[in-house]
């Protein structure tokens, strides 16, 4: 939360000397959201992803204006399902999961796929 | 000039499926508060033959049985998805005016010497659909009431593109094809009588006579008539029925048989509709209360409604709280089992605009207090009027709401 100064009017006694120097407070919004209006945080289930540092319950950020490309980690909705997985576009369309128990899904073996959106930040927190 | 209509395809059902890629191709219904009726249906749910606004009790079961989905309505969702998707529209044009939760007009003149308006169309549609999932159509014409039409044609002719430019080439086609009720700011009213004068399409409308319209009827139709004839009469946050009135009504979970019992819910819904009237800077002149019993039950039938007009239009919750608790009295009859009431505010106004009344006192402490009251309930505080009792629950009855996806931390959308 942001917590606003308060520049007001009333100057009792000797003016703060840092009162010429004041800035915004650091904005996380602003360092981890490019664009606001196609940004949603979306929460990881499961472990399938945890060797790209996503963990059981991290919060993703997702950016839907951005179009993914090789390597890429995003959103996919698939068959009904929407996953967190690596793209990769070469030798073949894939998603690929970050831990050895979770196989890879061809994209060609699916009947519905939809792209919808890039993974541009991982939030873990400590409990 | 150059106005573009867009406007959300099945907005609270899109909204819903947005997250549950799962319900793609299913019929998709949002119902009212309090789960009373229909009112958002997705396109499989219109093919299924339900109708708008039906009662949902009436089509629950058969529908269910069909497969159909249903959700209660989420109003804080659907905020924050409208609110983004009226985001892009000003990124893609700075003129514009939200009209309502799901549609806005855009004031493209400035971008049309320098676009191809259909492929302007199109980019808007697809942006949307990229950035935020909610599919949108675009109704490009010289005029508002114009863009209206060629909306309305998008639909009937089941354009794929769900992009319409109206222009000099189609225009009577598409006119001949209106029908009058279809109309931008033609009411049942207006258009029977319309029909009753053998005007009976929006093009017999756009031909008829402009001074004897007039005459009939008001300057209104004669703005409708330039209008529909390519003249724009009617410029961005303006328009020819703006929201001159608020209405705050619920059904109630459990009927009500005496007086007493609907004192406190009724002042609540006036305090709620006067917090309405002042958060848009509006005074109104006239305020009614209506009580009615359920319409769909075997008792007897009620409903009866009580109006009052104040001397000078007011927005003072005191003032509205003792008339509308005097009118509840006037005409609260016994031996009915009454299961909705409500609050109309009427002939709203701009505060700025009101005249006021060289013999009664102006009361200018009313409006700071309000504003007091106003600023400290935005901030958490509850503070309410006596007749209120404290109680904010509005009786809810919500089903099947699905998550705030966007506005609350412990309902994000999950994935695997």
């Amino acid at each position: 939360m942001l917590l606003p100064f308060y520049l007001g009017p009333a100057y009792v006694g000797f003016p703060s000397p840092a009162s010429d120097y004041m800035e915004n407070p650091i904005d996380l919004n602003e360092h981890l959201i490019k664009n606001r209006t196609a940004t949603f945080l979306l929460r990881a289930k499961g472990v399938s992803m945890i060797g790209a540092c996503i963990a059981d319950g991290a919060v993703l950020v997702v950016d839907r204006s951005m179009t993914p490309i090789h390597g890429d980690i995003v959103i996919a909705s698939i068959d009904g399902d929407i996953i967190c997985k690596r793209l990769l576009l070469r030798p073949q369309a894939a998603l690929k999961s970050e831990h050895p128990d979770y196989p890879t899904i061809m994209i060609s073996d699916c009947a519905d796929v939809e792209l919808m959106g890039k993974v541009t930040a991982v939030i873990n927190q400590f409990k | 000039m150059t106005i573009a209509l867009v406007d959300c395809e099945s907005f609270y059902a899109s909204c819903e499926t947005v997250f549950r890629p799962d319900l793609k191709g299913k019929p998709v219904v949002v119902l009212s508060n309090n789960d009373g009726c229909v009112i958002a249906r997705s396109i499989e749910a219109k093919q299924l033959g339900v109708a708008m606004g039906i009662p949902w009790f009436k089509i629950r079961e058969d529908y269910l049985k069909k497969g159909g989905i249903v959700f209660s309505s989420n109003y804080a969702f659907y905020g924050d998805m409208s609110s983004r998707v009226m985001s892009i529209l000003r990124s893609l044009c700075p003129k514009m005016e939200c009209y309502s939760i799901d549609e806005a007009f855009l004031d493209m003149t400035d971008l049309a010497s320098h676009y191809d308006l259909y492929e302007f169309g199109c980019y808007i549609r697809s942006v949307t659909k990229q950035w935020v999932g909610i599919p949108v159509r675009i109704a490009i014409g010289p005029t508002k009431t114009l863009a209206k039409v060629a909306a309305y044609q998008i639909k009937r002719q089941g354009i794929q593109s769900k992009v319409m430019i109206i222009d000099s080439h189609n225009r009577i086609d598409m006119l001949r094809s209106t029908p009058i009720r279809e109309i931008w700011g033609i009411g049942s009213r207006m258009s029977h009588h319309l029909h009753g004068m053998g005007i009976d399409n929006a093009y017999a409308l756009a031909n008829s006579n402009i001074a004897t319209m007039r005459k009939r009827f008001s300057v209104v139709i004669e703005r409708m008539i330039r209008e529909l004839n390519g003249e724009s009469c009617i410029g961005l946050e303006e328009s020819l029925s703006p929201r001159k009135q608020i209405i705050v009504s619920r059904s109630l979970r459990s009927p009500i048989t005496r007086a007493e019992e609907a004192r406190m819910p009724l002042s609540n819904f006036v305090a709620r509709a006067a917090e309405k009237l002042r958060s848009e800077y509006q005074h109104c002149q006239r305020m009614s209360i209506f009580i009615r019993t359920n319409r769909f039950s075997n008792h007897r039938q009620a409903c009866i409604t009580d109006q009052q007009t104040f001397p000078v239009p007011t927005n003072d919750s005191r003032l509205m709280l003792r008339t509308a608790n005097g009118m509840l009295n006037k005409i609260f009859r016994k031996g009915y089992r009454y299961s909705k009431l409500g609050v109309i505010l009427d002939d709203c106004t701009l505060a700025s605009s009101v005249q006021g009344d060289l013999f009664l006192a102006q009361d200018t402490h009313a409006s700071k207090l309000m504003q007091s009251i106003d600023q400290m309930n935005q901030k958490g505080a509850r503070l309410f009027f006596a007749s209120q009792h404290g109680t904010f629950s509005y009786p809810r009855n919500q089903q099947q709401v699905s998550q705030r996806y966007t506005t609350c931390w412990e309902e994000l959308p999950t994935v695997s």
